[in-house]
């Protein structure tokens, strides 16, 4: 069984086409849908692909949130539907209060385009179902604003709700500061809400999902996205 | 007394008379900025052209060749690819972030105006030495402006180059290729069609910003009032790009276009002079209906900005409404301004008042042609015969350290990390080794780039240093896996009014077109830059070129600089000449020595060379080109890469810093047979703690390691 996946398209957003690919490989069934659309009934999930919608003016995921689509995105989360937010998309969600915190320049206030390592911290939501605590994933990051952060209760929220997804390290594992590579709060390289159905993560699972590129390891997490859309549609 | 207008919109009182004989009348206002633009060195090629049908551009893979926005290769299986090199020199000089920016922004407009989207960007690289904070300044926001254009237009940057030589402080070089891919039935071209058909100005708002970039700025040399220059350079926004690439990809694929152009220097000058004159058309064009960024205006303020992100479409009225609809949804404005007409005249109205009208073949192709004087270098005996003197010995280890401690040789990631280079799941081989290479999704094929040039041989013997950048970008795209298939060349020279000038223009002419004939490749587009100058001092003759390699098939597990293991032996291919230090990093940075000839490229050697990298490429973990810093150098960046150590055995240790031309490193598992293409000489093994040189010197991989990943990076703190 394939179910569709609502790939959204701002004006701006340039992975759309990647992240249809990918999950496409992966037996998935994912759509484009443009920004203006009001009406994702049929999809069983969303994902916001990376970018820059509405060219990150005013601030990243600003207009974003206000694109007529939005409305629709957050009735599906509501619902318990797979809501995935990668790199723009994950500042998008935070920008429209459907995740945590916020993305702000990095530590060195360069881009930075190389591959990280990030360390699985929690498998309770649609990114990470598949994975396992401790697992170590080689992902490219590719941004400016990739700087988590967030209040000191959020932090204690997300502590105690077991949301913190993905942390910056090393290759072994271990959390050192040059690993955290843009400084992100505690580390923080993804989160997920209360529920889990709504996940955002700054680098990229769709660049690291197949041998030639370098890497596959992105393939769990989005494995577990598509997972999570059998499971959400077989709820009541 | 003020100059007459003509002098100060940058054109001769010969060319001024020359429009004045071409009409029968004095122009108007209007019309002498259009020609002043139009005429300028950098749209006309006026003093290059006569030189340019020396280049070889023929081939049976040819789809476009040189004089359209991009030149269009077959790929067969109904893939074709554009290409495309450009410089913005002058305005990154003025002000880096915008200027190289604007100049990413052009260079994708010249290859969706073809019908294909861009799917890479790569950046060849100018400046003076580093330890002053001006040319720090100026490679930062360079690097900035590159990044933040084109990670945001959302076109990935593959690679590019860095050189560093005073004679750039005053004038860098900031060239842009770019790369499309395209279905052959998406192919568009420039020409207007069909009298009563609607010239449609999609995209920005005109602006002041830019006016005279052509003429004022690329079209002359610099002195110290340049910074009065400022206004001419354009303001980019990728963000309108990206809207305006998605919207005529998307006008394309509906069928809505029936010629396109884009809006480049000279501005709606020259886009609306060039569709018309392709086409042997004409066109009325009503500046009332251009959407202005501000008021007040004038007729040649409009018809000469170069404000960007503009393309100029033809339609049919038909699909007025349609064009209009899916401009809407893209979020970019379209402003019908002009209708093609029968008669080749192109027609221009301001306020209701005839501003313009002339022949829109006179300012496309009716330029002054210059054959200017020419004269070989007096003092080109004696710097040939100022050989760099060698000592009898040296400590290799120290003296690779140093080559690796310098910014040019080192790690390169300071720069290219800073640029988004895996958009599109299409990067095999990123930046950071000899050539990049993508795939084409859905097929088995490949397409490898690599842009070389050289600006220090180039002064020392143009004619082999331009051969020589050739070569090397062919052995480039040749350990991907490719063969060598098609060239862009950016020639970045100095005034061509200077005789001598002229002369090393002519001879890198010569030297390219040499080389491609040997290696039985088309030149498919190039760009030249004159007037690279500052208070009369000339850069070196610095001629750019881009490879296109093609891989069909591509390389299962291309090599990778990075795939060296202990145990595996290391070979080299190719005849080490001892002699070719002139123009070598040895001799440039270790004995400040800047004279010499360097030795001549050796075709026959050259292509069995090239032809093994390329069969090479399908089963060797590690392919690596030896060129600046020679075979030392060349081992200890596959050491530090793969981080592990290596022996290696040299008879005299002028064979590991020597950089005579077509040399191959190749690392292979124990008792792999290499074939004898071009013989192959083992010459060490992979292993240890240490770039162990025997008898000659060692150094420590992880000081050789530190060093090396610190030499750009110290700069860009």
């Amino acid at each position: 069984m394939t179910v569709t996946i609502a790939v959204v398209v701002f004006p701006g957003t340039n992975c759309e086409l990647d992240v249809v690919h990918a999950l496409d490989a992966l037996g998935a069934d994912a759509e484009l849908t443009w920004h203006g659309d009001t009406d994702l009934s049929g999809a069983a999930g969303v994902v916001l692909p990376g970018g820059f919608a509405h060219g990150d003016y005013l601030r990243v995921g600003a207009i974003a949130r206000i694109s007529p689509v939005m409305a629709e995105v957050e009735r599906l989360a509501a619902e318990g539907r797979p809501v995935l937010g990668i790199c723009n998309g994950f500042q998008v969600l935070c920008e429209a209060g459907l995740l945590p915190g916020a993305l702000v320049a990095n530590r060195d206030l360069r881009f930075i385009c190389r591959p990280i390592h990030v360390r699985v911290e929690s498998t309770a939501s649609i990114l990470t179902r598949a994975a396992t605590v401790g697992d170590v994933l080689r992902l490219p990051l590719n941004s400016y604003e990739g700087n988590y952060t967030a209040s000191g209760a959020t932090l204690d929220d997300l502590a105690a709700g077991d949301r913190v997804l993905l942390r910056y390290c090393d290759p072994a594992g271990a959390s050192t500061d040059d690993a955290n590579v843009n400084g992100s709060t505690d580390a923080i390289a993804g989160v997920a809400s209360a529920p889990g159905n709504v996940a955002g993560l700054m680098p990229h699972p769709e660049r690291a999902s197949e041998e030639i590129l370098g890497s596959t390891d992105g393939v769990v997490l989005l494995e577990s996205f598509i997972a999570s859309l059998a499971v959400a549609l077989a709820a009541p | 007394m003020t100059e007459p207008l003509h002098r100060r919109l940058g054109m001769t009182d010969d060319e001024n008379a020359a429009v004045i004989d071409l009409l029968g009348r004095e122009p108007r206002l209007a019309e002498l900025a259009m020609y002043s633009v139009m005429w300028s060195e950098h749209c006309s090629y006026k003093s290059s052209r006569a030189w340019l049908g020396r280049f070889p551009t023929d081939a049976p893979w040819v789809v476009v060749g040189p004089g359209e926005n991009a030149g269009v290769v077959d790929l067969g299986d109904g893939w074709l690819a554009a290409l495309r090199i450009e410089s913005h020199n002058h305005p990154s000089f003025v002000e880096p972030y915008q200027g190289a920016a604007t100049g990413v922004g052009g260079i994708l407009r010249d290859i969706f105006t073809m019908g294909a989207r861009p799917v890479a960007v790569w950046d060849p690289l100018r400046f003076g030495p580093l330890d002053d904070p001006r040319n720090r300044y100026l490679l930062d926001g360079v690097v900035r402006g590159i990044a933040g254009y084109g990670n945001a237009v959302g076109v990935p940057t593959l690679g590019g180059e860095i050189e560093l030589d005073g004679c750039y402080a005053a004038n860098p070089l900031v060239n842009v290729m770019a790369l499309g891919l395209l279905r052959r039935e998406q192919l568009v071209l420039s020409a207007a069609s069909g009298a009563g058909n609607i010239a449609v100005l999609l995209g920005a708002s005109t602006g002041r910003d830019g006016i005279g970039g052509a003429s004022i700025l690329a079209s002359a040399g610099f002195d110290q009032a340049s910074g009065e220059k400022r206004p001419s350079v354009q303001i980019g926004d990728p963000f309108e790009e990206k809207k305006l690439i998605e919207a005529c990809l998307e006008l394309y694929q509906r069928g809505l276009v029936v010629g396109i152009q884009d809006l480049g220097a000279a501005g709606i000058s020259c886009a609306t002079s060039e569709c018309a004159a392709n086409g042997v058309m004409g066109m009325d064009v009503d500046l009332d209906a251009v959407h202005l960024r501000e008021e007040g205006m004038t007729a040649a303020e409009i018809l000469m900005s170069e404000s960007q992100e503009r393309m100029l479409a033809i339609v049919r009225p038909g699909d007025m409404d349609e064009v209009a609809a899916l401009a809407g949804k893209w979020e970019i404005a379209a402003s019908a301004i002009g209708v093609v007409t029968e008669g080749g005249t192109l027609r221009v109205t301001h306020h209701g008042e005839l501003v313009a009208e002339v022949p829109a073949s006179s300012l496309s192709e009716g330029a002054p042609r210059y054959r200017r004087p020419r004269r070989r270098p007096s003092t080109l005996d004696a710097v040939w015969a100022d050989q760099p003197a060698l000592p009898g010995s040296i400590d290799v280890g120290s003296v690779l350290l140093r080559l690796l401690a310098h910014p040019t040789i080192g790690d390169r990631s300071p720069i290219y990390q800073q640029y988004d280079h895996q958009l599109f799941l299409n990067t095999v081989i990123e930046p950071g080794h000899d050539g990049s290479l993508l795939r084409i999704k859905g097929t088995t094929k490949g397409l490898a780039v690599s842009t070389d040039g050289d600006g220090m041989r180039g002064a020392l013997d143009p004619a082999r240093g331009a051969a020589r950048i050739v070569w090397e970008a062919a052995l480039n795209v040749a350990v991907t896996g490719a063969r060598p298939f098609a060239l862009v060349d950016n020639l970045n020279f100095g005034n061509p009014e200077n005789p001598e000038v002229m002369w090393q223009f002519v001879e890198t002419v010569e030297g390219i077109s040499e080389a491609c004939e040997a290696l039985g490749i088309p030149v498919v587009g190039g760009n030249v830059s004159f007037y690279n100058e500052t208070d009369g001092v000339d850069i070196h003759p610095t001629p750019v070129v881009g490879m296109l390699g093609f891989a069909d098939p591509m390389p299962v597990r291309p090599p990778r600089l990075d795939r060296a293991e202990p145990g595996m032996e290391v070979w080299v291919v190719g005849h080490n000449d001892p002699t070719d230090f002139a123009g070598s990093a040895l001799a440039r940075i270790v004995l400040d020595h800047h004279g010499g000839r360097p030795a001549a490229v050796d075709p026959v050697m050259g292509a069995a060379v090239v032809s093994m990298a390329t069969d090479l490429a399908g089963w060797c973990p590690v392919l690596h080109d030896v060129s600046t810093g020679g075979l030392a150098v060349a081992l200890a960046e596959i050491a530090v890469m793969s981080g592990v150590g290596m022996t290696v055995e040299a008879a005299d240790w002028r064979e590991l810093f020597t950089e005579s031309p077509h040399r191959l490193v190749v690392v292979a598992p124990a008792g792999a047979d290499l074939g004898d293409g071009a013989p192959p000489r083992r010459i060490g093994t992979m292993g240890g703690e240490a770039i162990d040189f025997g008898d000659h010197g060692s150094v420590g991989l992880a000081e050789a390691t530190a060093v090396w990943r610190e030499a750009l990076a110290r700069y860009l703190g």
